[in-house]
C-alpha cells in the first residue's frame, strides 16, 4: 500500500501553479510567510503542527482556516492546487476538509502522513468539544456567553463566505466556471435542493462544459 | 445492552459516513431523521443543542456525531461514533487521492478537476450563507457576517482577528443596550 512507486506520482496531483509565480497580489507578500518558492518538502512535524492549528482554530467550520494555513501561511499548496484537492474532497462523502487533510497528508508522507494529518486535525476539536459539552449546561445561562457565542457564529459564517469569494477571485474563473459556481451556490444555498443529486448533476455538467470549453 | 447501542451507533454512523457527500451541512437532516425520528435516541431539542455546541467548537461540524456518541454512551460512545463517521469516508478519500494521482498525467483528470473546482467553491459559498441564515438573528449579526467576509477577502491576516473582534463588538453592543 505504501510503496514509493505508488506514492511518487502524488507530487503531481495538480500541475504546479503557485500564486507566487503569478502576478499575485501584494497581500501575498505582506503576509510575511517568507516570500519564497513553496517548500520542497513538508516534514512530518510541520504537517502535524499545521493540521493541529487548523483543527484548533477551526471555530464554526474548518474551511477558512485550512485555506489560510495551507495556502497563505505555510504555502504548502497553491490556490489552484488547494482548490482542486478541495474539489475532489467535495464530491466524495465526508467533510471536504477532512478528505483534503487525508489527501494532503498522503501527498507529503504517504499513508502515515494521511493518518497524521487526520489525527492532528481532529485531536484538539474533540477535546474542546467534550469540555464545552460538559460545561455548556452551566454557562449557557450567562448572557455574555450566549451573546459571545452568537456573535462568533455570525462571524464564522462571514469567514466561510469570505473564503469562497476570495478563492473565486484568485482562481480567475472562466465565464463557464463562474456560472457553474453560482449555480451550485444558488441550488444548495438559496433553493436548498438536496445536496447529493445537485452535486452529481452539476459536477457532470461542469466537466462536460470543461470538455466543450477545451475543444472550442 | 450498551454493546448493542455501540454496535447500532457504529453501523448507523459508518453508513452515514459513506453517503455524506457535502459534509456536515448535507448530513444534518439525515442525522436528525435517524437519531431523533427513527432510533429515538433523543428529542429534537437535545439534538439542536448538541449541534449548536458542535458548531461553536472548532473542527468540522460533522463532529456533532461524536457529541451524540458522548451524549449516548460516554467516552466509549465518543470513540465509536468518531471512528465510524471518520474512517469510511477517509479511506475512500485516500483511495480516490491515489487514483487521481496515478492518472494525473491524463487529460481527463485535468478536465475533471477543472470541472469540480467551481462546484466546490460554489458549495462553500452556499454553506456560508446557510450558516449565516441560522446564526444572524438581527441587523448586528448580519453586519458582523458581512464585516468578517470583507476581512477575509481584503486581508491575509489571521481570521482569529475577525472572530475576536466580532465577539467583543457583540458583547459591547449587548452591554450598551444596542442589541438584545
Amino acid at each position: 500500500m505504501d510503496d514509493p512507486i505508488a506514492r511518487a506520482p502524488i507530487a503531481r496531483i495538480i500541475p504546479c501553479d503557485h500564486p507566487m509565480s503569478k502576478a499575485g497580489n501584494m497581500a501575498d507578500y505582506e503576509s510575511g510567510a517568507a516570500a519564497a518558492a513553496p517548500p520542497p518538502g513538508v516534514t512530518r512535524t510541520a504537517l502535524f503542527l499545521g493540521f493541529l492549528k487548523i483543527g484548533l482554530l477551526g471555530f464554526g467550520g474548518v474551511a477558512p482556516w485550512a485555506r489560510h494555513v495551507i495556502v497563505e501561511e505555510r504555502r504548502w499548496l497553491s490556490e489552484k492546487e488547494y482548490a482542486a484537492i478541495l474539489g475532489i474532497g467535495q464530491v466524495l462523502p465526508g467533510p471536504n476538509t477532512m478528505n483534503a487533510a487525508v489527501m494532503i497528508g498522503d501527498r507529503f508522507h504517504g499513508a502515515p502522513g494521511a493518518m497524521l494529518a487526520l489525527l492532528a486535525m481532529m485531536a484538539m476539536p474533540l477535546v474542546i468539544l467534550v469540555v464545552l459539552a460538559s460545561l455548556y449546561a452551566s454557562f449557557a445561562t450567562v448572557p455574555d456567553v450566549r451573546i459571545a457565542v452568537e456573535a462568533a457564529a455570525s462571524a464564522a459564517a462571514g469567514l466561510v463566505i469570505g473564503t469562497a469569494v476570495k478563492m473565486a477571485v484568485k482562481l480567475k474563473p472562466t465565464r463557464l466556471a463562474l456560472l457553474v459556481g453560482l449555480l451550485a451556490f444558488a441550488a444548495v444555498g438559496l433553493a436548498r435542493l438536496p445536496l447529493l443529486p445537485t452535486v452529481i448533476v452539476l459536477a457532470l455538467l461542469s466537466v462536460a462544459g470543461a470538455v466543450w470549453e477545451r475543444r472550442a | 445492552m450498551k454493546d448493542d447501542l455501540l454496535l447500532q451507533m457504529a453501523v448507523a454512523f459508518a453508513t452515514l459516513s459513506l453517503v455524506s457527500i457535502g459534509g456536515a451541512n448535507a448530513v444534518v437532516p439525515e442525522l436528525h431523521r435517524q437519531v431523533v425520528d427513527q432510533l429515538g435516541w433523543m428529542d429534537g431539542a437535545t439534538f439542536t443543542q448538541l449541534f449548536a455546541i458542535a458548531q461553536v467548537a472548532p473542527g468540522p461540524n460533522v463532529l456533532v456525531v461524536s457529541l451524540i456518541g458522548w451524549h449516548m454512551a460516554g467516552p466509549a460512545g465518543l470513540a465509536v461514533a468518531t471512528t465510524a463517521i471518520m474512517l469510511p469516508s477517509s479511506v475512500l478519500a485516500f483511495a480516490a487521492g491515489r487514483l487521481v494521482a496515478r492518472w494525473s498525467h491524463t487529460r481527463w483528470i485535468e478536465i475533471a478537476k477543472a470541472g469540480l473546482v467551481p462546484v466546490a467553491v460554489g458549495l462553500i459559498l452556499a454553506s456560508g450563507v446557510v450558516m449565516a441564515q441560522a446564526a444572524d438573528h438581527d441587523a448586528l449579526g448580519v453586519m458582523i457576517t458581512v464585516a468578517a467576509a470583507g476581512f477575509i477577502v481584503l486581508s491575509d491576516r489571521n481570521p482569529l482577528w475577525a472572530l475576536a473582534t466580532a465577539t467583543a463588538v457583540g458583547v459591547a453592543c449587548f452591554r450598551l443596550g444596542l442589541s438584545a
